[in-house]
């Protein structure tokens, strides 16, 4: 470990502790937006564990987040409450690693297409089953606060940035950016892809089924149509990309000011959201490839600060 | 004569109703230099494709040091110690030039991590003549130099056999006698090298004996002076008598 790294150490965790006391100075609508963000914190930056180095789009998040919904709204009255997310960790990675198994041989808008299908697929079959059993929502009535959320949320993104962190400097985290460049070689090098891929896929599932199980009580209410939602997968693409990939704190740059500016329109002009998601994503596009991370990289170049 | 690194026994390739490759027989020994010729067309980067795992054989067996390799997937045989380059050079774009050599030493046959993996990759671009320039962005390398890089990250793992597919390729006349120099070089190292090559100079001076295919099968085996005289290998290259 360099100094440099025993530095950044020091100020995330720094950073943590003082995000750690927000609860005891604010509360309602403020605390309200810093759950939300903390949320997307953990999607996104988990999101991009995955996505970023291998350019793998993954529209799946709201399958891996209903799921965990809906573990937390079955199991809540049974089983003791810090049991809920490691269930849910669990059965994301299994989902993950059974839709790695299947979309292996899958790359590009194919594996967006599927991904995208998987969260309609276990919606439709959570609704089927719902059906059968003549069940319909799930009432999640918890003593939890959005206080406990909100630090349950803070403590999962700790968790999140210090894997991310450690894959990186992997080797792991070094075969997926060989993969993210040319998938041919990194066969030829030695690297067992499909294994590397699946792995990563499964930390980012396990991830998001985390957030939908500490998520679940904040709803009250579960329904498949809410769990699942797809607009979910589409705000997290949209942050991370907006944040740029190519480095840890990327999606977090994205995640603060799109729920600040969705908060802002869906108050103001709710009709509107889905506009607000078709122009980030043109921005993103067309102003800003590699989100601000890439620009961030290109202003320090050019102005000459680069360099370690 | 040396020992046998590689086997290839009877080893065809089936494209649907295609036959890229029919009954290949040949063995490579230990340090020795290997070409596969023969014209445009006749198999010989299928055959490399099987040899390294990109291809799958539809018959046949392919052996290195007595284990069979036929058929299993790329990272397996990289493993079991194949390397190789690539016919269209493939570097990793958003990797530096030291990154692009590791990638060859993590994961392969010989592993290597972390500040030895990156003394490893700087003695190779040394040793392949990229001398001040590793630190240049992967971009703005010059052609020869991207295939330098190439040949060091194949040679990153120290493979039993290295793969070179048509290497020499696109050089200018004068790169092109740095490129037989340089795979000399790696031949007098003792290494065990197969090389697809279309430029006769270098196959005359380089390898110790060739295969020859056309349409997928082999038509001659020999030293590149006795292939090279081959009736056969005359009329494949050039025509037969009645078609010219």
């Amino acid at each position: 470990m360099t100094m440099r790294d025993i530095r950044n150490l020091i100020l995330s965790a720094f950073a943590f502790g003082l995000l750690a006391l927000l609860p005891l100075y604010v509360s309602g609508y403020i605390l309200s937006i810093a759950t939300t963000m903390a949320m997307f914190t953990v999607l996104a930056t988990s999101w991009a564990l995955f996505s970023g180095p291998t350019h793998y789009i993954s529209l799946a998040t709201a399958a891996f987040f209903g799921l965990g919904t809906f573990v937390t709204g079955l199991g809540f009255q049974t089983l003791p409450m810090w049991l809920l997310p490691i269930i849910a960790a669990g059965l994301g990675a299994v989902l993950a690693a059974l839709v790695g198994l299947v979309t292996l041989r899958l790359s590009g808008v194919y594996f967006v297409i599927f991904t995208l299908g998987l969260a309609e697929l276990v919606r439709q079959v959570v609704t089927w089953v719902q059906n059968r059993t003549g069940q319909r929502g799930m009432y999640v009535l918890t003593s939890i606060t959005e206080r406990d959320i909100y630090w349950q949320l803070l403590g999962m993104a700790a968790l999140v940035f210090l894997v991310g962190w450690l894959i990186a400097r992997s080797r792991l985290g070094f075969a997926l950016r060989i993969i993210g460049n040319d998938e041919t070689v990194a066969k030829h090098s030695g690297i067992d892809t499909a294994a590397a891929k699946i792995l990563l896929f499964m930390v980012s599932g396990a991830a998001a089924a985390v957030v939908g199980a500490m998520m679940a009580p904040r709803y009250i209410y579960i329904e498949p149509s809410t769990a699942f939602a797809s607009i979910l997968s589409f705000q997290v693409v949209i942050m991370a990309l907006l944040g740029g990939t190519g480095r840890l704190w990327g999606p977090l740059a994205g995640v603060v000011p799109f729920t600040l500016l969705w908060e802002f329109i869906s108050r103001n002009a709710p009709n509107q959201t889905l506009l607000l998601l078709g122009i980030a994503f043109l921005l993103i596009v067309y102003v800003l490839p590699g989100g601000f991370v890439g620009l961030y990289d290109r202003l320090r170049h050019r102005y000459g600060q680069g360099g370690q | 004569m040396a020992r046998v690194v590689l086997e290839v026994r009877d080893i065809t390739k089936r494209f649907g109703g295609l036959v890229a490759v029919r009954d290949m027989v040949f063995d490579v020994h230990q340090t020795e230099v290997m070409g596969i010729i023969g014209p445009n067309g006749s198999g010989k980067s299928t055959m490399i494709n099987m040899i390294s795992g990109a291809f799958a054989p539809s018959a046949g067996e392919i052996r290195l040091n007595g284990q069979e390799i036929a058929g299993k997937s790329a990272h397996r045989i990289a493993r079991m110690g194949v390397a190789r380059t690539f016919q269209l050079v493939r570097l990793l774009p958003e990797l530096s030039v030291v990154e692009n050599v590791v990638a060859g030493a993590a994961f392969g046959h010989r592993k290597r991590w972390g500040a030895e993996a990156e003394r490893h990759a700087r003695q190779l671009l040394d040793r392949v003549g990229m001398g001040q320039q590793v630190n240049m962005p992967v971009s703005s390398l010059t052609y020869i130099n991207t295939k330098r890089v190439e040949l060091a990250r194949a040679l990153a793992c120290e493979p039993e056999v290295l793969l070179l597919d048509e290497w020499l390729a696109g050089l200018n006349p004068t790169e092109l006698q740095t490129g037989i120099a340089l795979i000399r070089s790696l031949r007098d190292e003792g290494r065990t090298v197969i090389l697809v090559e279309h430029v006769m100079d270098a196959i005359r001076s380089l390898c110790d004996r060739c295969v020859v295919m056309s349409s997928g099968a082999k038509i001659a085996e020999g030293t590149p002076a006795e292939v090279l005289e081959d009736p056969e290998v005359i009329r494949a290259y050039l025509g037969a008598d009645e078609d010219a």
